[in-house]
C-alpha cells in the first residue's frame, strides 16, 4: 500500500481540505494533518468519508484516532484492505 | 401548548434575542421540522436595510442552523449513550437565498440528515414562508463537543 500510487490517491483526497497557505508539493508521508497541514477536525471527518468512499472500507473511530499523519493513513487503508 | 419535542427546544443553547426556533413539529434520528416567526421589533430590521426591513441571510441561515442542525443533533445525542450533554459548533455552511423574507413571517424549517459521523452532523436545510414557497435552502454542518457531566 505503500507505493506512490497510494501515496498519490491519498493526497489527492487531503488536497481539496488543505488550507490555502499550504502548498500540497510539500506534504510527505511524516506530515501531521492537523499540527502541520492545519486541517481542522471538520475537515479530518471529511477525509475520512472520502476515503471510506475511495477505497469501500469502514472506518472507525479508533481509526480516526490513530489518522495522525499521512502515512498513518496509509497504513490504517492498507490494514482494513487486508481485512 | 406542551408539545413532546419542548425538552429539545430547553436544551438549546441559545435565548432572546438569538433564539430563532419557536417549535417543532417531527423530529426522528433522519430528519426534523420546525417553525419561527420573525419578530418586526428585531433590532437587525432597523438597519437591513434601511427604510425596507428584510431579514438578513445571516439570520435566516442561523435559523436554518437552530432547527436543521442544532435540534436535530441534540436529538441524536440524545440516543447516544455515551454523551450525556454536548454542545454543537457550526463547521460549514453553503446557503442559497431564493426569495426574500420579511419581518413578521412565519417560516418552517425542514433539516436532513446527510450523515452523523465522528461526532460531525452534517444536514440539508430548507426553510419555507408560509405560503410553501422554498425561500432559502443549502447545506450546515457542525461538531459535536460533547461536555460530559
Amino acid at each position: 500500500m505503500k507505493n506512490t500510487e497510494s501515496y498519490k490517491e491519498v493526497l489527492e483526497i487531503i488536497s481539496p481540505y488543505l488550507p490555502e497557505d499550504i502548498d500540497p508539493k510539500s506534504v510527505t508521508l511524516n506530515s501531521h494533518l492537523i499540527d502541520e497541514l492545519n486541517i481542522n477536525s471538520a475537515h479530518l471527518v471529511d477525509i475520512v468519508l472520502d476515503l471510506e468512499d475511495r477505497y469501500d472500507i469502514q472506518l472507525e473511530d479508533d481509526d480516526m484516532q490513530q489518522m495522525q499523519t499521512v502515512g498513518d493513513a496509509l497504513s490504517i487503508i492498507a490494514a482494513k484492505k487486508e481485512k | 401548548m406542551e408539545n413532546a419535542f419542548d425538552h429539545i427546544i430547553a436544551q438549546l443553547p441559545y435565548s432572546s434575542p438569538f433564539l430563532f426556533v419557536d417549535g417543532l413539529t417531527g423530529l426522528t434520528s433522519e430528519y426534523v421540522e420546525g417553525y419561527y416567526q420573525f419578530r418586526p421589533e428585531s433590532d437587525f430590521y432597523r438597519g437591513h436595510f434601511k427604510d425596507a426591513p428584510v431579514t438578513p441571510g445571516v439570520i435566516l441561515t442561523e435559523c436554518c442552523a437552530q432547527i436543521g442542525l442544532v435540534c436535530l443533533g441534540l436529538h441524536l445525542i440524545e440516543n447516544h449513550i455515551h454523551a450525556a450533554k454536548g454542545v454543537i459548533a457550526m463547521t460549514e455552511s453553503q446557503m442559497e437565498f431564493l426569495k426574500p423574507v420579511y419581518p413578521g413571517e412565519k417560516v418552517r424549517v425542514r433539516g436532513e440528515k446527510i450523515y452523523f459521523r465522528f461526532n460531525k452532523l452534517k444536514a440539508k436545510v430548507r426553510l419555507y414562508t408560509a405560503d410553501g414557497t422554498l425561500a432559502c435552502k443549502g447545506q450546515i454542518a457542525g461538531i459535536l463537543n460533547s461536555t460530559e457531566g
